[in-house]
């Protein structure tokens, strides 16, 4: 009966899709040049990707600048442009233009693949914005692949290094693994709802009396996203994978690609399970509270800095669930504390990186051990990195302390034992983190350069805008965080 | 100009030695006199708007918030740029705007090991902000910035100009601090929402917690996370293992200032936050922050009675005299909280003094090991006097600053607010004045070793010891002159704060 029915052409808002389109065609062009012109090509593809993304971001502008437009409701309800789209999109394109601008030098003098790793890039990050507004379990997944399927490969771009094999072959299996419990979450959700747009599942959960089931759906769905937003107990793949790949990718990983599960996390849990909260909160509560405080303990032992910044991201992630935990009282706020989070994090997270990747240049070295005396030679650099880390660790007047503060208020907001409980926990564990921040600090400022190498560390030009953009970000969300754009409600309705 | 002031004195008392700091940055490190010349400067224009607004300021209505701008911050979340000062915060921001250019001045020629006065004086800048900004704050979440906005250059001073254990000290410093200051930010937030997520303004707050009707156990529990926050900087027993440690490696400059203002951050927050906004807690905890408070007299007494490093005993004495403060605060009288401020500022004065000498000993004699000094006031006569008076000022004699800190708010623990037992805090009262007679003991006793008997054979001929020098003497001059000066005339500063004591403590009924 369904064949029989004539297929009707659903209107497409052009404006509204002219972001993953304009990545789109950025993405093919940047392939088509790279195979046309080959070699002669390589100094010049990273600024076409990166100028690719600044022009990915302007009809994300215009768009905004159109609000009383939004939402535009595509495909009944299926994909959803919102204010809240609208930030993230701008998020996860000027991040991905940092990490172009991180690899620029990275890729070119390590001798790698360049032109197929930006297009891989594109292909990624065009992923990230339709996961954006995607409020269907379809085109989750199918955003969610996009995103991880070309990180794989990218996981694997050093193949002369064994451990860049290790941690793109982990980061794939888990990947895949954590899809398949995801989709099999997914497909009982559909099995009670007869609907894969999230929206639709909400009121088919409601009045559905399987409880047991969709427990076991909720559970699957988000131990599934715990994975790809390498919450502990599903963390395992992270350090090794962020160790071996590429800086550059283990910074996009570490911030766009985590994300990206955030924003497929929260869409579903805010929208898809309001009626669950009691299923979903105690599992994400826990979650949380583990997450940040294994993550914390971890990280203290690490003496690789980008292990050590794995293991302070995966604490970071417990902050982000831990809204969730408390979502079911106030969920325009929980998403709204998560966005910001996000949104620092982007900065100051890839900020350090930036100071890891520069500061590799000299020392050729990822040992902590190795920042030794870094305020002696690159006084600008040891600053720098300062402003970072105490960003991370959540001191004013830099922007983590907002971050860490919008989720404080949220988890107090309900009043609830819980959320008191899991904010204290949140609390002893910024000082936990502050530990082996000020690990780092202790190197730069305390002791003296290990091998009395005081040469100065060359910043291209590349590294300095990098530096540049997540410096400020930084430090203006710090000072007035009031500058991140408010990402409203989500929207929850169907049209 | 009184306009002027109105709209911007604060602001611009506040973030001038940020600009100064800023200004800095731009000068190559190599011109280091132009650095001290820039820090000074820098200095001394904040105090002379300091002292505009403090010759502005009306006396009259002490208790009334003046000064005050309300400007838009975070829209989001209700916090705004809320500045005013009281008779509450004058004192203390006085004292911040005299000891910061003293220590400049000090700095001059006592830049410590490893050098870089650029970076060194940078941080004494934006320390200055910091404290300024949190004695100046209305407004909770502000408050909370600078609060923390100290802690990064006390963590640098420390960490890269202090002592041989400076690491330690260093982290021992942060962590603590941050573990306190973490729980007092989500105390701040649950308090917000309690009260009706409207407004962080603190006087508003106050008025809310009543309207709002929060129940007792949330203001307690509320109170709890503000005390570990305040409690840690001020610091009290049993939170106090970080000071001795930070204070004995901090250099010379980061002892005073930390002594001097830093601490004051602490009992500050708790006249001015913890107790106005939640009475009602304030007197349910009254008893236990007593407690503490003598115990901390006690214990500290008792550890600089142990102590072999001059440094080392005056934080330790720090922990005692910062016990006064609290017992006075802990009475929750007007009488007991005047006297607290007092003694912050008398403290502020003495300890600062203590450890510029202790400063100006270890560089003349390399150690501050009391066993190795001795026969100060035959080689320095008029270093060795100075320890004498000021010893004498810390140890509470009448006539000099030290008394009046120590003196009333013993007295004030006779007569505790209403709500607290008599009691009890007349049990306090006694161990306090137990604790003053072991405060002249030992701080005759570190006199006695240091300053008389002959020198040691050590030093006999140790061409590098000589007398007070004009940098010091420019540094301490004013200190020592306040110290005599608020001994004979205290109602210098309790006329400034009996008002605004009296109005914060309206919601008590007292």
């Amino acid at each position: 009966m369904l064949i029989a029915q004539e297929f009707v052409r659903p209107i497409i808002d052009w404006h509204g899709v002219a972001p993953e389109l304009t990545l789109l065609a950025i993405g093919a062009m940047v392939t088509l040049v790279d195979i046309i012109w080959n070699e002669k090509a390589q100094r010049i593809i990273p600024t076409l990707t990166g100028l690719g993304f600044l022009a990915a971001l302007l009809p994300v502008l215009t768009l905004w600048s159109d609000r009383d437009e939004l939402p535009r409701v595509m495909w009944d309800g299926a994909y959803v442009v919102d204010e809240y789209s609208l930030v993230l999109k701008g998020l996860f394109l000027v991040s991905a233009y940092v990490v172009v601008l991180l690899a620029t030098n990275y890729m070119h003098d390590g001798d790698y693949y360049e032109g197929e790793f930006y297009q891989l890039v594109s292909a990624s990050v065009v992923g990230m914005l339709v996961m954006t507004s995607a409020r269907d379990l379809i085109s989750i997944f199918v955003a969610i692949e996009l995103i991880s399927i070309p990180a794989y490969l990218m996981a694997a771009w050093r193949k002369r290094d064994l451990k860049s094999n290790e941690a793109g072959l982990k980061y794939m299996l888990m990947g895949v693994f954590a899809s398949a419990l995801m989709l099999y979450g997914m497909s009982l959700l559909y099995g009670f709802a007869g609907d894969t747009r999230l929206a639709a599942i909400a009121p088919a959960l409601r009045s559905s009396e399987s409880i047991p089931l969709i427990t076991l759906a909720v559970v699957f769905v988000v131990v599934g996203f715990g994975f790809k937003v390498s919450a502990v107990p599903f963390h395992t793949w992270a350090p090794d994978t962020y160790e071996g790949a590429p800086t550059p990718l283990t910074a996009f990983l570490a911030v766009a690609s985590k994300a990206a599960g955030f924003v497929a996390l929260m869409s579903v849990v805010i929208v898809a399970f309001p009626e669950q909260s009691g299923v979903a909160e105690p599992l994400l509560w826990v979650l949380a509270a583990v997450t940040m405080t294994v993550g914390n303990l971890i990280a203290m032992r690490q003496t690789n800095i980008v292990r050590m910044l794995a293991y302070s991201g995966i604490a970071q992630a417990g902050y982000m669930i831990a809204p969730l935990a408390v979502f079911g009282d106030v969920p325009s706020s929980a998403a709204r504390a998560i966005v910001i989070y996000l949104v620092i994090y982007a900065a100051m997270n890839l900020g350090a990186f930036a100071v890891v990747i520069t500061a590799a240049r000299k020392t050729r070295s990822g040992e902590i051990s190795s920042y030794g005396g870094l305020f002696q030679y690159a006084p600008g650099l040891a600053v720098l990195m300062t402003l970072f880390l105490f960003s991370l660790a959540g001191i004013p007047p830099f922007g983590g302390w907002y971050a860490k503060y919008q989720v404080f208020l949220v988890l107090v907001e309900p009043a609830t034992t819980a959320g008191y409980v899991l904010a204290a926990i949140g609390a002893v564990n910024a000082v936990l983190a502050a530990f082996y921040y000020l690990s780092i600090m202790k190197q730069m400022w305390f002791m003296p350069e290990p091998n009395g190498d005081h040469t100065r560390v060359q910043i291209t030009p590349s590294l300095q805008a990098a530096l540049a953009i997540t410096a400020i970000v930084t430090l203006v969300t710090g000072v007035l965080p009031g500058v991140i754009p408010d990402v409203g409600d989500l929207v929850v309705a169907l049209p | 100009m009184t306009e002027f002031l109105n709209d911007w004195g604060i602001s611009l008392m506040v973030f001038l030695p940020l600009i100064g700091a800023a200004l800095m940055a731009f000068v190559p490190a190599s011109q280091e006199e132009n650095h001290k010349t820039i820090a000074l400067f820098t200095t001394l224009a904040t105090g002379l708007v300091g002292i505009l607004l403090i010759a502005d300021f009306d006396y009259d209505n002490s208790d009334v918030l003046q000064f005050a701008v309300d400007a838009r911050w975070i829209e989001v979340i209700n916090a705004r740029y809320t500045v005013a000062m009281d008779g509450m915060s004058l004192p203390l921001i006085a004292l911040t705007l005299l000891v910061v250019p003293l220590v400049i001045i000090y700095s001059w020629n006592h830049i410590p090991n490893p050098g870089n006065p650029k970076t060194f004086l940078m941080l004494i800048l934006v320390l200055h902000t910091g404290m300024l900004g949190s004695f100046v704050a209305q407004d909770l979440v502000l408050f909370f910035v600078f609060f923390e906005v100290v802690l990064l250059p006390m963590f640098f001073m420390i960490g890269v100009w202090g002592g041989e254990d400076r690491l330690y000290a260093s982290l021992k410093f942060f962590l603590y601090t941050l573990f306190g200051s973490a729980l007092m930010l989500v105390s701040f937030l649950a308090l917000y929402v309690l009260a009706g997520s409207s407004t962080f303004n603190m006087v508003q707050l106050a008025e809310n917690v009543v309207t709002e009707d929060i129940s007792k156990t949330a203001q307690v529990l509320i109170f709890g996370g503000m005390f570990m926050g305040f409690g840690i900087k001020v610091p009290m027993f049993p939170f106090h293992t970080w000071l001795p440690d930070a204070h004995t490696q901090a250099p010379t400059q980061g002892s005073v200032i930390l002594a001097a203002v830093l601490l004051k951050l602490g009992t500050y927050g708790f006249i001015r936050i913890a107790i106005p906004i939640l009475p009602e807690a304030a007197v349910e905890w009254a008893p236990w922050i007593g407690l503490l408070a003598v115990i901390g007299i006690i214990y500290g007494a008792l550890g600089c009675l142990a102590q072999t490093d001059m440094k080392r005993l005056i934080a330790f004495s720090s922990v005692a005299h910062m016990g006064y403060v609290m017992l006075g605060i802990a009475t929750l009288t007007d009488f007991g909280i005047n006297a607290a401020i007092f003694g912050m500022v008398a403290h502020g004065i003495i300890t600062g003094m203590l450890f510029f000498i202790a400063g100006s000993i270890k560089e003349r004699y390399h150690t501050l090991e009391i066993a190795r000094l001795g026969g100060l006031l035959v080689q320095a006569p008029k270093m060795g006097w100075i320890l004498a008076i000021t010893t004498m000022a810390s140890l509470g004699l009448p006539g000099l600053a030290g008394f009046w800190g120590e003196f009333p708010a013993i007295l004030a623990a006779y007569d505790p607010a209403p709500g607290l037992s008599d009691a009890l805090f007349r049990v306090y009262m006694v161990i306090a004045a137990i604790g003053t007679v072991l405060a002249a003991a030992y701080l005759l006793w570190l006199l006695q070793r240091t300053a008389f008997g002959t020198p040691s054979e050590e030093f006999e001929n140790d061409p590098h010891i000589h007398d007070v020098v004009t940098e010091e003497w420019i540094a301490w001059t004013p200190l020592l002159i306040l110290m005599v000066v608020l001994g004979f005339y205290p109602r210098l500063i309790f006329g400034i704060t009996d008002d605004a004591v009296i109005n914060s403590l309206l919601a008590l009924g007292g």
